[in-house]
C-alpha cells in the first residue's frame, strides 16, 4: 500500500496550478479531496510523476446562490453540501446525494468538482448533475470555458478536460417553484459505490402535470447516463403510476450495465427501472410540497 | 474488616471493565507494527500474478539497483538452509518461496529487503520473474477429474489432486436407515470461502542478533509457543535462545494460527544481514495469501419418519484446501470436529465423509472463530433441519423440539463418537421464542403473505464443541493441546499470572484475573495477567477454537488451588492450629467453627516470604498444565426476523435474538461483547462475504473495496439472553463462548431468508445471500 515516487507541488494560485499541469502534461494529476486518486496510487494502479495539490489555493471553497444559479467552487467538500441552507431548501436531490456518498470521513475531504472530474460512472454526482442540467466552468492554459455536464464524460475515467484544465466551478440552475428531486441508491454496504443509483428531478406545471424531468443513472454504463428518452416521456404528463412506470422502463432501456462483483447485469437493469419509478415518485411528492 | 465477596474482588460473574481497554483507547497499545528496533530494515514480498505458472527464472539485478535496496532473497538462497519449503500444521509442505512453479495468485516468489519500506516496495516491483503459464484448477470438483493437471508434482507419490478421504459414523447402518425412511431430504450447499480479516494484518519484526546469539521475533501469533517449536524444528534456530513475543494483537480469528512464509523470510533476512527486519502485510496480501476459512461443498441429507423423528443423517463434503494443505486442524482429525454435525439432535444413524482436494488458490482452511470445522457442521445440520421441516410442513420449532437430545440423556454419546457434557436445548430455545414473540410473528407473517409482503423467521439451535483438547487424541504436530498457567503471589499480596494462551482481543487480562480473584480471594485489580512472551509464559498451544477458558481457564483454577494448598499450611502456622483445622471459606483461610480466626491470602502471602513454616519452601507460586478430560459443548438458540423488499430484494433484519448457554459466565459484559462480535461476523458471512476467483484463478475481491465488512448501519440490534448449564467436568463449569455466535448465526440468517420465500417454493439460497440473489428468485417466481 505504498505509492510509487512522485514530486509534490502545492501551487498557491489557479494560474500556477495550470502552469504546472501544462508543464508536466499527462505525468501530472490534480489532488483535491484525494479520495479517488490516493487509493489508486497506494495500490500502484496509478503512478503519476507529479501531484499538483490545489488545496492551498485560496478562493475556491465558495458555495453560493447567485442570479438563479448555485455556484460550487472547486474546493467545496461533500460535507459542505450536507450543512448548506440553500442546498437543503432548494436542492433535495443534491442533499440526498451528498448524504449517500461514501462515509462522513470521506465526505469531509472529497469535493464535488473532483467527483465529476474523475469521470467515474460509479461516482454519484455525475447522475445528479445530469438530472439537474448543471454546467462546469473549466479553466486551462487556453482560458475559461463553460461545458454542460452532459458533455463532460467521454469514456470510463476519461472526460473532456484537457491535461492542463481544472474544473473551477460547478453551476447548477436553481429549479423553479413546484420542483423536487430525489436520489436513490442500492449498495452492497453503506459507503460502497452504488450497485445502481438513480437521480430524478421534476418540475410541475400549474395544473400539477410534469413540466420537465431530469434523470441521471449511476454505475450502469461505461459513462454516467442521462436517461433522455425517459425524461422526454414524462413531459406534459400527469405524474401517475403509469407515467412513472413508462419512464422506468425507458430508463432501463437506456443503460448498459455489466456483471461484476456488485451484481449481475440483469439485476442492475431491473433496478434502474424500479429505482427510477421510486425516485420519480419521491421527486413528485417533494415537488408537491412533501418532504 | 469488611466481608470479602465475589463482588468486592471482581470475581466470577462480575462485569468488570476490561483492563486492556485503557491503553487501546489512549493509543498506548503495542502492536507488532509499533516495534522499531535500532538499525531495523524492511522486507517486501514479491508475489505471483498467476495462479499456476512455471518459473523459468528470476532476475533481481534491476531490483538491486533501486536506491536503498539491500538484498533480494529467492528460493535459491533458501535452498542452502533447506528452508525453501516448510511443513504446515496439517503435516503437508508449503513453499516459503516458489522454486519451480507458483501454485496460487499472490504466492510468495521473492523477498526484497530495503533500508525503508518504500525502497523495499520499489525493489519488489523491479524484480523480474519469467513465468510460463500452466493450466489452472479453480473448481474443486474438476480437480478430481482424471485429466486434471497435477498441481503438487513436487510431492513424491502424489498422482492426483486428492488430499484425503475421512469418514465418521456408520455407513452401512445409515444407508439402511435411508432405504427404509418414510421421508428424506437432500440439499447441496457451499459454505463459501471467506476470510477472518482481522483489522491488524500479519507481520513480524525478526531480530537475529549475531552478538548475543539470541533471536527475538515480535510476531502476530495466536500461538507463540507452538510457533517457536515449529521454528526450532525446521530451522537452525534453537528453542531456548529464540524468543517469540506476540504483543497486542488486532484480532486473529484463526488467521494468526498458521506459520506464514513472511515470518520465515524476515528471520532469514535478519540472519543474513545481521539487522532486525520488519515485514508487515498489506490488506490485500492478508486477504489474498493468508489462511482463508470454510470452502466446504456439502451435500446434507436427512431421513425421518412422517411425524418428524429424524432417523439418519448423511453428509458428504468436498473441501477445497487450495494449493497446500495448510489448514489448522488437530493431526488425527483432518476434517477437524466436522463430525459434530449431528448437532443438538438425537440422531441414531449418521455417516459423514469428507474429501479434500488441491486447487490453485491460497492455502488455508483455518478455524475462523470456529472450533475446527464446527461452523461448517452447524450450518449443515441447522439448514438440513429446516429443509426437513419444510418437506414435512412442520413448524421448524416443533421439529427441533421433537429431536433434541433431552437433558436426562447427558452425558450423551453421539453416533459419531462425541460425548456431549451437558445441555438443555429446549430451555434455551424457549427463552429465545418467548423473547422474540414467536407465535405472534408467525401470525404476522401469514397476514403479510396474504398481502404479498415478504417476511422471514429463521431459527438455529446450534451445539458448539470447544476446548481442544484432551491429549489422548488431540495434538498439533505431536504437541499435546494442553495449556499452562503460572501464578506468582508476591509478598504484598499482588499477583503476576502468566499463560500459554494468547488474547487477540478476548479480554484475557480481565477474565483470567477474575478467575484468579475468585480462587485466591485477592482483588482482580491486584492481579496482572501476562501472555505472549515465550521467555516468560508457560508452555501452551495458544488461543483459537474457544479453548482459552476451557483449557487455560482450567489451568488457572488448578494452579490457584495449588497456591491455596500451600496457603493452608502457612495459615495453620500463623493461626497456630493444625492444617486439618483450616478451611478455605469466604475467600480466606478460616479456622473451622471459628470464622473470626482467619487469615487473608494477602496475609498468607506476606508470611510465605517472611514467616514460612519450618521445613516449608519460601514463596507462594504454582504452575499447572491442564489436560481437559473432554471437550465442552456450548449451545444456544438464535432467531432472526427479517423483511424483504419484494421488488429489489433488499432486506432488513428487524430482530435478532441470541440465547447462549456457555456454562459458567466469568464476565457478563465481555461475554456480550464476544457475542456481538461473532454475530456481526456471522451476518457478514451470511450476507456479504465470499472470496471469489475467475476461471484463471484471479482473486476477484482481494481488498476491503470488494471483500466487505459490515458497518453499524447493517448490523441490527442484538437482543441477548442466556441460560446457564455448567460443564460438569470443567473446574468452574465454564464452556467458552468466543465462537458460538459465529458458529450459530449464519444458519439462522439463511433460514430466515429461505423462510421468507418458502411459500414460493424456495428451499435454499447460497451464502452470501444478497439482494440480487433474492431478486433473481423473486423474478423466477414471477414476483419481481
Amino acid at each position: 500500500m505504498l505509492p510509487a515516487q512522485f514530486e509534490y507541488h502545492a501551487p498557491e494560485s489557479l494560474g500556477d496550478a495550470i502552469a504546472l499541469l501544462k508543464q508536466h502534461g499527462d505525468e501530472a494529476k490534480v489532488l483535491s479531496g484525494g479520495h479517488s486518486l490516493v487509493p489508486l496510487m497506494k495500490l500502484r494502479f496509478a503512478a503519476p510523476a507529479h501531484i499538483v495539490d490545489i488545496n492551498g489555493i485560496p478562493g475556491l471553497d465558495y458555495l453560493k446562490e447567485e442570479n438563479g444559479v448555485l455556484k460550487i467552487g472547486a474546493l467545496v467538500r461533500e460535507a459542505d453540501l450536507e450543512t448548506s441552507d440553500v442546498v437543503a431548501s432548494k436542492f433535495p436531490l443534491i442533499l440526498d446525494t451528498a448524504k449517500q456518498i461514501a462515509d462522513p470521513q470521506v465526505r469531509n475531504r472529497a469535493t464535488i468538482a473532483g467527483n465529476l472530474a474523475h469521470g467515474d460512472p460509479a461516482n454519484d454526482h455525475p447522475a445528479t448533475m445530469l438530472a439537474l442540467g448543471a454546467e462546469v466552468v473549466i479553466e486551462g492554459s487556453g482560458g475559461e470555458r463553460v461545458l454542460p455536464v452532459s458533455e463532460l464524460f467521454v469514456s470510463t475515467l476519461t472526460t473532456a478536460l484537457a491535461s492542463d484544465e481544472i474544473i473551477k466551478e460547478v453551476r447548477v440552475p436553481v429549479p423553479p417553484g413546484k420542483s423536487g428531486g430525489a436520489y436513490l441508491k442500492i449498495e452492497r454496504r453503506v459507503g460502497d459505490f452504488a450497485i445502481v443509483a438513480v437521480a430524478a428531478q421534476v418540475t410541475l406545471d400549474e395544473s400539477g402535470n410534469i413540466a420537465s424531468a431530469g434523470i441521471g443513472l449511476t454505475n450502469v454504463a461505461p459513462v454516467p447516463v442521462k436517461a433522455t428518452d425517459a425524461e422526454a416521456s414524462l413531459a406534459g404528463k400527469a405524474p401517475d403510476e403509469a407515467a412513472l412506470e413508462e419512464a422506468g422502463r425507458l430508463a432501463a432501456e437506456s443503460c448498459d450495465p455489466t456483471t461484476d462483483n456488485r451484481a449481475p447485469a440483469e439485476y442492475k437493469r431491473a433496478m434502474v427501472k424500479e429505482l427510477t419509478i421510486r425516485a420519480l415518485r419521491r421527486a413528485v411528492e417533494r415537488a408537491q410540497g412533501g418532504k | 474488616m469488611s466481608e470479602i465477596t465475589s463482588e468486592s474482588l471482581g470475581g466470577i460473574g462480575q462485569s468488570v471493565k476490561r483492563k486492556e481497554d485503557l491503553r487501546f483507547i489512549l493509543g498506548k497499545g503495542s502492536y507488532v507494527e509499533d516495534f522499531y528496533l535500532p538499525g531495523m530494515v524492511y522486507g517486501c514480498v514479491v508475489r505471483s500474478p498467476f495462479a499456476h505458472a512455471k518459473i523459468n527464472g528470476i532476475d533481481s539485478s534491476e531490483a538491486l539497483k533501486v536506491p536503498g535496496v539491500m538484498a533480494v532473497i529467492t528460493a535459491k538462497e533458501l535452498e542452502g538452509a533447506n528452508l525453501s519449503w516448510m511443513p504446515t500444521l496439517a503435516g503437508d509442505t508449503q513453499a516459503v518461496l516458489a522454486d519451480k512453479k507458483v501454485h496460487f495468485q499472490s504466492q510468495e516468489v521473492a523477498f526484497v529487503i530495503g533500508e525503508t519500506q518504500y525502497a523495499a516496495a520499489d525493489g519488489a516491483e523491479a524484480v523480474e520473474v519469467d513465468y510460463e503459464e500452466l493450466p489452472v484448477v479453480v473448481d474443486p470438483f474438476k480437480a478430481l477429474d482424471p485429466g486434471a493437471p497435477l498441481l503438487r508434482d513436487d510431492k513424491e507419490g502424489q498422482k492426483d489432486n486428492h488430499i484425503f478421504n475421512w469418514q465418521a459414523g456408520d455407513k452401512e447402518a445409515t444407508e439402511k436407515a435411508f432405504q427404509n425412511a418414510e421421508v428424506t431430504v437432500s440439499q447441496s450447499t457451499h459454505y463459501q470461502r471467506c476470510h477472518p480479516a482481522p483489522m491488524e494484518t500479519c507481520g513480524c519484526v525478526a531480530d537475529v542478533n549475531p552478538g548475543t546469539g539470541r533471536t527475538t521475533i515480535y510476531i502476530t501469533s495466536q500461538a507463540p509457543h507452538a510457533h517457536r517449536t515449529v521454528l526450532a524444528l525446521v530451522s537452525p534456530l534453537k528453542e531456548h535462545t529464540t524468543r517469540l513475543v506476540s504483543p497486542d494483537l488486532g484480532g486473529g480469528f484463526g488467521n494468526k494460527v498458521p506459520v506464514y512464509p513472511g515470518y520465515i523470510l524476515a528471520t532469514v533476512a535478519s540472519l543474513t544481514l545481521g539487522l532486525p527486519v520488519k515485514w508487515i502485510e498489506t490488506r490485500s496480501e492478508n486477504i489474498q495469501s493468508t489462511g482463508f476459512a470454510r470452502d466446504y461443498h456439502t451435500t446434507m441429507e436427512l431421513a425421518a419418519t412422517k411425524d418428524g423423528k429424524i432417523t439418519a443423517l448423511r453428509v458428504k463434503t468436498l473441501a477445497d484446501h487450495g494449493a497446500f494443505n495448510a489448514q489448522a486442524n488437530p493431526m488425527k482429525w483432518p476434517a477437524g470436529l466436522f463430525s459434530i454435525c449431528t448437532g443438538s439432535y438425537d440422531i441414531p444413524n449418521a455417516h459423514v465423509e469428507v474429501d479434500a482436494v488441491y486447487t490453485n488458490k491460497a492455502p488455508g482452511g483455518v478455524a475462523y472463530r470456529c472450533s475446527f470445522r464446527v461452523t461448517e457442521a452447524s450450518y449443515a445440520i441447522e439448514r438440513a433441519v429446516d429443509l426437513l421441516a419444510g418437506e414435512l410442513k412442520m413448524d421448524p420449532v416443533q421439529l427441533r423440539k421433537k429431536n433434541f437430545i433431552q437433558p436426562d440423556q447427558f452425558p450423551y454419546t453421539s453416533v459419531t463418537g462425541w460425548e456431549y457434557d451437558s445441555g438443555d436445548y429446549e430451555k434455551a430455545m424457549q427463552v429465545a421464542l418467548d423473547l422474540v414473540g414467536y407465535e405472534d410473528l408467525r401470525k404476522e407473517q401469514a397476514e403479510k403473505r396474504a398481502k404479498g409482503e415478504l417476511m422471514g423467521i429463521g431459527i438455529s439451535s446450534f451445539t458448539e464443541i470447544a476446548g481442544a483438547g484432551p491429549r489422548k487424541d488431540f495434538d498439533i504436530l505431536g504437541l499435546s493441546m494442553n495449556d499452562g498457567a503460572e501464578i506468582r503471589v508476591h509478598p504484598t499480596g499482588t499477583v503476576t499470572a502468566r499463560f500459554g494462551v494468547k488474547s487477540q482481543g478476548q479480554g484475557h487480562e480481565t477474565t483470567f484475573a477474575q478467575i484468579l480473584a475468585e480462587e485466591l480471594g485477592l482483588p482482580e485489580a491486584d492481579i496482572l495477567v501476562e501472555e505472549g512472551d515465550t521467555d516468560t509464559a508457560p508452555y501452551g498451544l495458544g488461543t483459537y477454537g474457544s479453548r482459552s477458558t476451557p483449557v487455560a481457564g482450567g489451568a488457572a483454577v488448578l494452579a490457584a488451588r495449588k497456591v491455596r494448598e500451600k496457603g493452608m499450611k502457612i495459615a495453620a502456622h500463623l493461626l497456630e492450629v493444625s492444617e486439618a483445622d483450616i478451611e478455605w471459606k469466604n475467600y480466606q483461610f478460616q479456622v473451622k467453627g471459628a470464622p473470626a480466626k482467619a487469615k487473608t491470602m494477602a496475609e498468607v502471602a506476606f508470611a510465605a516470604y517472611t514467616n514460612a513454616p519450618p521445613g516449608e519452601e519460601v514463596g507462594l507460586e504454582a504452575t499447572y498444565y491442564y489436560d481437559p478430560p473432554n471437550f465442552t459443548f456450548p449451545f444456544g438458540t438464535y432467531i432472526c426476523v427479517l423483511d424483504i423488499d419484494n421488488k429489489t430484494g433488499e432486506f432488513k433484519i428487524r430482530r435478532f435474538v441470541a440465547v447462549d448457554d456457555c456454562g459458567t459466565i466469568i464476565n457478563p459484559m465481555i461475554l456480550e461483547g464476544q457475542i456481538h462480535g461473532g454475530l456481526t461476523e456471522g451476518l457478514a458471512i451470511a450476507t456479504m462475504q465470499e472470496i471469489r476467483f475467475d476461471d484463471q484463478g484471479n482473486c476477484l475481491n482481494g481488498s476491503f473495496m470488494d471483500y466487505l465488512l459490515p458497518t453499524a448501519v447493517e448490523v441490527p440490534n442484538w437482543d441477548l439472553d442466556r441460560t446457564v448449564t455448567p460443564s460438569p467436568h470443567h473446574p468452574i463449569g465454564a464452556k467458552g463462548v468466543g465462537e458460538s455466535s459465529n458458529v450459530g448465526s449464519p444458519a439462522a440468517i439463511v433460514n430466515a431468508f429461505v423462510d421468507a420465500l418458502s411459500h414460493l417454493g424456495v428451499t435454499n439460497i447460497e451464502m452470501p445471500v444478497t439482494p440480487w440473489k433474492i431478486w433473481q428468485l423473486l423474478h423466477e417466481k414471477g414476483v419481481a
